[in-house]
């Protein structure tokens, strides 16, 4: 937590000095004329930047969150709901656009007031904005499991209960009442001494010339009536009947289809290409070189490699027109890569310990180490990560007389907008974004090099483009989660106490707080080494928490197991100072039923951590026979403060589970001559049905401040498994994937 | 070349390269984009169709191979505009869909199995499913809502399959 204070001081220095985001980012009512022109239709009344409400009397939330699948923007809808004590069969949700006013001021608040340990994700875009303070807030993140604990609380909230005191402001002027006697129930005003009630839509436009209030008064836990509720989500109807609109789904008059390959080494380019056979293939209208780039915004910088297209009438003749191009790829330098050499690298650095940069550092641990009974020494290492969203990255753009129009399913639509803007040298406002619905983001929908493909693809075509990357393109040129090695070393007593805990691990990313643990050691040294290689990495579902806390919860396991205790208990007992750790650790294991014997061949396994606000433990159960192995069943539970949606925090637990178990059984990208040996779903497996366990969640709604749900269920899913393997087998395994060494049934 | 192409039940008459595989023809043709692109490689089942009753992954099957068979989509699967499929009504009691993008192939693969199995058992829900990819993890709410269509009453009436084409008016 302590890089964060840094960071914090640093941003709010600027903003202080600045002055700007603290007036706009203490005005979450923010209303203004040109957000109603964009968002609010025919009959409807933008109340507040987050609210509209037709002549109907339904009431709209406008999210400024994208939907990938992780449902917050219902969430998002009850929040404001219940703020606004709106009638919910009666609310809508809509996503804002990508526009200025509907930038992320909530996070800045939240950031700059509350103390809030901004997600890592989006530090680059916050203090990018920070610095650019004069020109705009592209800042429109959705990631970091943030939705509902920052914009949710910091701004859905404020804007339902602001929208309140307005309408009901509104309604007091004009029935000449004091407005403490109005009451609201179910998108009506009421004042009960004159028996009087109107619908809030009568009161709309009154409302939205006023001023709102800049912290309305917000309910208490036990008022609440639609947080809490598992309501249905509102994106599903539109899934299960195939009219939900993806990026690919995008039809426009004259459109060509286009699909792209980069150099197989990262980083490379085009030494030669020979395009007769590609234009020869029917239905191939051209082939397009992408030269290579950087886009530098406040999503963060990173490369754009170069790279070839084919612009075909259709996507099979693209397809086959790539097929049919001949090129010859200038690696420059990386040829000779591969994963063996990247672990080799990592080696040598983490035992030169060269520049060690310190994490955490407390007590005298040398000594400890020299004096102590007992030492436990251990390497961890996980391979790099695609992502594999189910919908290969793919957008649409048209380029017209100066002006870029694009649909893409992304995760900063104000961000990408700069970013193509940036890469076709016009100004942002001349961009307009649709950000579509997402199939799968995990992270990788965060980085725009796919959005610039394709804007200089529609620039030069000079027609409709809708450029869709091959499933191969898809795995071999991702950001990927890093290939990580991560040393440790612990000391006990003669009783088995733990006394000291070391680890050197390379390459810190984010959150900074990952490789930290819960645990009360008197002696810890956490540092890392910077070992760089020229592999991209990304953000991938819940970032570094995924790799460290398979090392630190195995190896906290391999530690009890040294001392000779329960793995369960052993941990409990170094939590006496976190409660709610401790709370969840242990409903988790009565839920598991920790302890109850297993059969011959079966074992269990647990494994705890915080992230992104929540806490999340994991008991996991597999079955080992003559090298055969499934998982049998995992019980976890979740303390994301208060569970809004109930059932959204279930099925992101699931689904994160589901993730890490992926990662965990199969997952791994390879490196020989420095490009990626796999290609597709067959030699990059996901999860199917047979082979994914029964889930059982439970949710303990603590009070404490509001956590994300969308990662904390992915980082527990290895280490608890890798625990269980050990409790059925007697071998501990601290390399993933387990299918090295293990065949999954 | 012109090829005839029944889809859910309208015969349409399209003019590409007889080896471009259905899914392309589906979505870029006949404009019915419900059903996805995920692999082209026959792997995920996102592309899932079927054929005559029978689940086939449409990204890799030719036009040329459909003359005379019947093809069924996303958009054909409810028995009516105002009616879902019981499958259909299944998903959004059990919540299935997060991101939503496998779903289409879901349920054509699981409308298949229960038109010829009605009752299936874990173990066969499990095979009859294998083949589609879901990232979202959604695999235990796709189960639970396998088995409470199958156990609805209406599951089995309302399978409906197209015996009989009509001409399209838009080709």
């Amino acid at each position: 937590m302590s890089n964060w204070t840094r960071r914090a001081f640093v941003s709010v220095g600027v903003l202080a000095g600045g002055g700007i985001l603290v007036g706009v980012a203490m005005r979450p009512g923010n209303r203004a004329d040109n957000l109603a022109e964009l968002v609010a239709g025919e009959n409807e009344t933008l109340v507040h930047a987050f609210v509209k409400i037709d002549q109907d009397n339904i009431v709209t939330a406008v999210v400024p969150h994208a939907e990938m699948g992780q449902g917050a923007q219902t969430a998002l809808a009850q929040m404001l709901a219940e703020e606004l004590d709106a009638d919910w069969d009666r609310v809508r949700v809509e996503e804002a656009p990508p526009v200025a006013g509907y930038a992320h001021y909530t996070v800045g608040r939240g950031y700059l007031f509350k103390d809030l340990n901004l997600p890592d994700i989006v530090v680059p875009s916050f203090e990018g904005v920070m610095m650019r303070l004069s020109n705009s807030l592209d800042l429109q993140v959705t990631g970091g499991s943030m939705s509902v604990r920052v914009t949710g609380t910091y701004g859905m909230r404020v804007a339902g209960a602001a929208t309140r005191d307005m309408l009901k402001r509104a309604a007091a002027k004009a029935w000449q009442v004091p407005v403490d006697e109005i009451t609201t129930e179910k998108s009506m005003l009421i004042h009960g001494a004159t028996s009087r009630a109107e619908p809030y839509a009568v009161f709309a436009a009154a409302a939205a010339g006023m001023t709102p209030s800049y912290s309305p008064k917000l309910k208490q836990l036990e008022e609440y009536k639609i947080i809490g509720q598992p309501v249905p989500r509102f994106d599903i109807p539109a899934k299960v009947d195939g009219t939900a609109k993806f990026a690919l789904d995008v039809r426009l008059p004259g459109m060509v289809y286009a699909t792209v390959k980069r150099s197989p080494v990262f980083g490379g380019r085009i030494a030669s290409i020979d395009d007769t056979a590609a234009r020869a293939v029917e239905g191939v209208l051209g082939v397009v070189v992408i030269s290579a780039s950087e886009s530098d915004t406040f999503i963060g910088a990173f490369a754009v490699g170069e790279a070839v297209a084919v612009v075909a009438e259709g996507y099979w003749a693209a397809q086959r027109g790539l097929r049919a191009l001949e090129i010859e790829w200038d690696g420059g330098g990386n040829e000779t890569v591969s994963s063996n050499s990247i672990f080799a690298q990592f080696e040598q650095d983490i035992s030169a310990a060269k520049d060690r940069k310190i994490d955490l550092e407390q007590g005298d641990f040398e000594a400890v180490f020299a004096s102590s009974q007992k030492v436990i020494n251990a390497d961890y290492r996980v391979p790099h990560l695609a992502h594999t969203c189910m919908e290969p990255l793919n957008a649409t753009a048209e380029f017209r007389d100066g002006h870029c129009e694009i649909w893409i399913g992304c995760q900063n639509p104000l961000g990408f907008r700069r970013a193509v803007a940036d890469a076709l040298g016009i100004r942002a406002d001349n961009v307009t974004l649709h950000n579509m619905l997402m199939g799968g983001g995990f992270g990788r929908k965060s980085r725009a090099d796919w959005a610039i493909q394709v804007v200089h693809l529609a620039k030069t075509v000079g027609r409709p483009v809708q450029l869709i990357w091959s499933r191969e393109e898809d795995i071999r040129q991702d950001f990927y989660r890093p290939a990580i090695l991560s040393r440790f070393r612990a000391a006990i007593d003669e009783s088995g106490e733990l006394e000291a805990w070391q680890n050197t691990y390379v390459n810190k990313l984010e959150p900074t707080e990952a490789p930290l643990i819960p645990y009360d050691v008197a002696a810890k040294d956490i540092g890392h080494i910077d070992s760089p290689i020229h592999v991209p990495w990304g953000a991938w579902r819940s970032v570094d928490h995924s790799q460290h806390c398979f090392f630190t919860e195995s190896f906290i396991d391999e530690v009890a197991v040294a001392a000779g205790r329960d793995p369960l208990e052993y941990r409990a007992s170094l939590l006496k100072d976190h409660p709610r750790h401790l709370a969840v650790l242990q409903k988790a294991a009565r839920e598991a039923e920790w302890g109850q014997p297993l059969a011959q061949g079966r074992g269990r396994g647990i494994a705890l951590q915080e992230s992104f606000g929540s806490i999340v433990a994991e008991v996991v159960e597999v079955t080992v026979v003559d090298g055969q192995a499934s998982v049998d069943r995992v019980v976890a539970v979740i303390d994301p403060g208060f569970a809004v949606a109930p059932d959204g925090v279930t099925a992101q637990i699931e689904s994160g589970i589901v993730y890490g178990l992926t990662a965990a059984l199969y997952g791994e990208i390879t490196i020989e001559n420095g490009s990626v040996v796999q290609s597709n779903f067959h030699d990059y497996e996901a999860l199917r049905m047979a082979q994914t366990p029964q889930i059982e969640t439970f949710i303990i709604n603590s009070g404490h401040a509001a956590g994300g749900a969308g990662e904390p269920g992915t980082p527990p899913a290895a280490p608890a498994l890798a625990n269980a393997i050990f409790d059925a087998t007697g071998q501990r395994l601290r390399e993933l994937p387990f299918s090295k060494h293990l065949q999954f049934i | 070349m012109k090829k005839k192409l029944s889809v859910n039940g309208v015969q349409h008459t399209v003019d590409v390269d007889p080896s471009t595989p259905l899914l392309w023809v589906l979505r870029e043709q006949l404009a019915l984009t419900g059903t996805k692109f995920g692999c082209g490689i026959a792997q995920c089942g996102a592309c899932t169709v079927m054929i005559d009753g029978v689940p086939i992954r449409s990204c890799v099957l030719p036009l040329a191979s459909l003359e005379g068979r019947q093809v069924m989509t996303i958009e054909g699967l409810a028995p009516s505009d105002e009616k879902l499929h019981p499958l259909q009504q299944a998903w959004i009691e059990h919540q299935v869909p997060q991101c939503g993008y496998c779903q289409s192939g879901q349920l054509m693969s699981a409308a298949a199995l229960l038109a010829r199995n009605p009752e299936p058992t874990d173990a066969e829900i499990d095979g009859a499913m294998q083949g589609n990819i879901c990232r979202c993890g959604m695999y235990g709410r796709i189960r639970k809502a396998i088995k409470s269509a199958a156990t609805s009453r209406i599951a089995q009436s309302e399978l409906h399959t197209f015996d009989k084409t009509d001409e399209a008016s838009d080709e």
